[in-house]
């Protein structure tokens, strides 16, 4: 199994992520497309270092996925403060920052 | 050595299915449950491409901290504010927003497909040059060796970010001991405090002396002129 196989479905995850990302108005569901995009990433990181044979790939990916958790508690937070005031609340809504 | 071959493809393709569907219906659905659910599907599909390509902690730790942690605490935020703000996809803001968003996504995945696909088909680069994923040690081990010698530093600064975010979200999270107020009720609020503000109705003529003495004592020449507004008193 070559390696280019995994980078291509690891690219177009990434291009539905990002995709979603921009289209999608509801919070969550951007930060759930961001998580996608991670995990594209995280894909391309194993495959080469699979291909490359090199453990550096892999503790890249651990130390990924550390930080989505970190995002996604702090992210989830500030969505629920701001849900909290004004709920069915969108991203459009949110532009001018001022809660 | 034709049978390994085909079941290493066999789970790419049914993992890549499961991958790109889970993406399509986290982006498609319209109910934020859908979407954390289809989002399971996805890790799951990446564990098992994870495991195909022997990262066999990660994999593991894929499916724990991502399907475990991450996917429940979406769906917590999810229950906790109620699922019935869902939005229509179809009524947009700016009518030029989708077009360029799927525009810009094309552009992307045909940037890497051209690097795969035109480019040569090896990977260059120094092999091997923090650790080699064969050798004596197992998975586990091997992370380990390069997470405490190489990146140890790295994971230092990991501790840190993680007390950060975790004392972020205590304080996010917590009740405002003062509930915050909109503009229509900071308005309503201004309105009432200048209300409290009136003059009380009766001075006795001991506070007035007091009143006036003050004012003597502070030296009414320094003091600027005050141009009577209403609500406030002079």
């Amino acid at each position: 199994m070559n390696q280019q196989a995994y980078v291509i479905l690891a690219a177009l995850l990434f291009g539905i992520g990002a995709v979603g990302l921009l289209v999608r108005r509801n919070p969550l569901v951007m930060f759930m497309c961001v998580e996608l995009m991670l995990n594209a990433v995280n894909l391309t990181f194993v495959s080469f270092a699979k291909s490359l044979d090199d453990v550096g790939g892999q503790v890249v990916v651990f130390f990924v996925l550390v930080v989505a958790a970190a995002e996604v508690v702090v992210g989830l937070g500030i969505i629920v403060s701001i849900m909290r005031r004004r709920s069915g609340v969108t991203a459009d809504d949110l532009r001018m920052l001022k809660g | 050595m034709l049978a390994t071959t085909f079941v290493e493809y066999a789970v790419w393709a049914v993992a890549a299915a499961i991958c790109l569907l889970g993406a399509l219906g986290v982006v498609l659905f319209r109910n934020p449950v859908h979407n954390a659910l289809s989002l399971v599907a996805t890790l799951f599909g990446v564990a098992v491409l994870f495991v195909a390509q022997e990262a066999y902690f990660l994999a593991a730790i894929q499916v724990i901290v991502y399907a475990g942690a991450i996917v429940v605490l979406f769906l917590f935020v999810i229950m906790l504010l109620g699922v019935d703000a869902i939005e229509s996809l179809g009524i947009e803001r700016h009518v030029w927003r989708r077009p360029v968003a799927i525009v810009a996504g094309a552009g992307l995945v045909a940037l890497v497909l051209v690097a795969v696909l035109v480019g040569t088909a090896e990977v260059t680069g120094q092999p091997s040059s923090t650790g080699s994923l064969g050798g004596e040690y197992n998975d586990i081990e091997r992370i380990g060796r390069a997470l405490f010698t190489d990146y140890v530093w790295a994971f230092e600064i990991t501790a840190v970010l993680l007390t950060i975010a975790v004392v972020g979200a205590v304080v996010l999270s917590r009740k405002p001991t003062e509930a915050a107020l909109d503009e229509a009720e900071f308005d309503r609020v201004v309105e009432e405090s200048r209300l409290d503000e009136d003059v009380p109705e009766e001075l006795d003529d001991d506070e007035l002396d007091e009143l006036e003495a003050d004012d003597e004592a502070v030296g009414s020449e320094d003091l600027p002129t005050y141009v009577d507004e209403p609500g406030v008193t002079s």
